[in-house]
């Protein structure tokens, strides 16, 4: 990287050009990994959150694509889940999104409704008792609540009897915990007989069966069993707007990668003919390219690592309002993604460089 | 080492038909002289040039330097371009500097090529700038030199490996004559003193009084009438 490292400190003002292209490209898809991140967490934590690592679903159709907003199961349905072998726990869960008004506001929550001693209320202090709701804190924020506060759900008037250790929200609503007799009132499901709907769901805990097992109990009991992480695809507003982010995330890598192979052009060929001189004095085809991706690699790795650092400085900033959750997934991957596919760009550009002939070196300049 | 090139032909396609541009030339130029190379532009001195340096494969002959053959048509670019770095030294009709080094860089990038350490070449780099009067501009780029400083800046670079073989193209084509007849003296001198076989192309005669040798070529050929000049 010797004459390498002198381009960079010489042509100074085109290499900043690019670095500064670099960060921005790289702040973008890091932001927009961090968004998406953080949307698909208000979208489905409360069903990634889950202690349970599948979701049995009872369609109206029996080929219909699991969804929360469309699935009803029966008390024979998880009644005989919780009797598969292998499945150690079969929790029925009710989802009902509605309006939740407070002495002081409403807001929109989406109502979680689980059975007498369900753990899957991550709530340390106790149980949910029939007549209570338990907040998570973005629904006591949102309806400005507090223990022993009385809250209007569906009609039904419950009293906050806590709030949950962790937040959870379920299609950008935050949740709230009630009893399934409660729920069953705001999602208009309640009913006596053993085959009317009693839940959304089956929450499953199935460690001890295999997928045999699995495929056969939901033939026998009309369910559709998918995984915790698969079950976030029936979030209504999870598809769409996961799809839409993840596809601008890979427009944007590709055309990272285009904008540094397109900078790598031109700057390869303003430079032929110093490459045909230093191949007449004894350079080898493979130093050059050596030279000349190494080159690529600084001006990726720092600009890569700045607009990585802007987008976690920024994150840090922005107002709670603003979803983005910043991990290594969305920093670290996508910034190891830029540079690869960057070098990819530049590796095709530069690769002109081994049809570069040394006799040009003889012509006047 | 002397230079030796032996039958040496170089036919270019041109069109549908082929170009003549060397046609069986032989040249012997012994270890530390400098041998002119003249003639009318087209004659072919450049291609014999550029076939003497490995620029291009001849399409007939060999070149050999010392007891060993360096250059035949079978050649590889991998091949010709070690025999470049390691025994060869080229100075270009303009000095062909690279921009973002500074003179002594341009010397000093030798050694990286070679995969040696750039300052393990310091000390020979600033005696050749030395030689050729430009130590004092050792830390300046080609911008902040003039161009006969830069040209002397090219000649040490050619010679910091310590070539068995000197090739110069039209060394004084952008120079006055007088400056011109001190760059071919210079060049002459540090072929002697260096023991490099050196060979100059050139078009003009009178600034070539130091050199050891003058050979003429026309139409691709060497000129029967070649002699050898007093020095």
């Amino acid at each position: 990287m010797y004459v390498a490292l002198r381009d960079l400190a010489h042509a100074r003002g085109r290499f900043v050009l690019m670095s500064v292209v670099i960060v921005l490209i790289t702040f973008l898809v890091t932001f927009l990994a961090s968004l998406t991140a953080g949307l698909t967490r208000e979208s489905t934590s409360a069903v990634t959150d889950l202690p349970s690592d599948r979701i049995a679903f009872s369609m109206p159709g029996a080929d219909d694509a699991p969804e929360f907003t469309a699935s009803r199961v029966t008390a024979d349905q998880w009644e005989g889940w919780a009797r598969v072998p292998g499945v150690e726990s079969a929790d029925p869960l009710g989802v009902a999104t509605t309006r939740a008004e407070s002495a002081g506001t409403t807001a929109s929550v989406t109502a979680l409704g689980v059975a007498d001693g369900s753990d899957l209320v991550p709530w340390s202090t106790g149980d949910v008792a029939p007549g209570t709701v338990v907040l998570t804190p973005g629904a006591a924020g949102a309806l400005d609540a507090q223990n022993g506060d009385t809250v209007a759900l569906g009609g039904g008037e419950l009293v906050v009897a806590g709030i949950a250790d962790a937040d959870e929200s379920f299609s950008h609503t935050p949740v709230v915990w009630t009893t399934l007799d409660d729920w069953q009132t705001i999602g208009a499901r309640g009913a006596d007989a053993s085959d009317a709907p009693v839940a959304t769901v089956v929450a499953l805990t199935t460690t001890g069966a295999d997928g045999a097992i699995l495929a056969d109990a939901d033939a026998e009991l009309g369910t559709t069993t998918v995984t915790r992480s698969d079950a976030r695809s029936a979030v209504s507003s999870f598809a769409g707007e996961n799809t839409s982010l993840t596809t601008m995330q890979a427009f944007l890598l590709v055309i990272s990668a285009l904008v540094v192979g397109a900078f790598f052009t031109v700057w390869t060929i303003s430079r032929s003919g110093d490459v045909a001189v230093l191949k007449a004095l004894g350079a080898s085809t493979g130093y050059l390219l050596r030279d000349a991706l190494g080159q690529a690699a600084v001006l990726l790795v720092g600009g890569v690592a700045v607009g990585t650092a802007l987008t976690v400085a920024g994150a840090s900033l922005l107002p709670a309002a603003v979803p983005v959750v910043v991990t290594a997934a969305t920093t670290l991957v996508p910034a190891v993604g830029l540079v690869l596919l960057g070098l990819v760009g530049a590796g095709v550009s530069v690769a002109r460089i081994t049809r570069i002939d040394p006799h040009a070196a003889l012509a006047a300049r | 080492m002397d230079l030796h090139l032996q039958d040496v032909t170089l036919v270019y396609p041109d069109g549908g038909t082929t170009l003549t541009a060397v046609d069986d030339v032989d040249l012997t130029v012994p270890a530390g002289t400098t041998t002119a190379l003249l003639g009318p532009s087209g004659a072919g001195k450049s291609s014999l040039l550029a076939v003497a340096a490995g620029l291009t494969r001849p399409s007939h002959g060999t070149v050999t330097i010392g007891p060993d053959v360096v250059f035949t048509p079978t050649t590889t670019l991998a091949q010709a371009t070690r025999v470049r770095l390691e025994r060869i030294g080229l100075v270009f009709q303009s000095p062909q500097l690279l921009g973002s080094l500074t003179a002594l860089e341009q010397l000093e990038l030798h050694a990286h090529l070679r995969g040696r350490r750039p300052s393990s070449l310091r000390p020979r780099a600033m005696e050749l700038l030395d030689a050729v009067g430009v130590a004092d501009h050792a830390g300046k780029r080609p911008a902040q030199l003039s161009g006969g400083q830069r040209q002397r800046v090219a000649i040490a670079r050619a010679l910091v490996g310590r070539p068995e073989v000197l090739l110069v193209d039209e060394p004084t084509s952008a120079l006055d004559h007088e400056r011109g007849t001190r760059v071919v003296e210079l060049i002459t001198g540090l072929a002697r003193e260096t023991g490099a076989a050196t060979v100059i192309v050139s078009h003009d005669a009178s600034t070539l009084t130091t050199v050891d040798a003058t050979v003429r070529m026309l139409d691709a050929r060497i000129e029967p009438a070649a002699h050898l000049a007093t020095s």
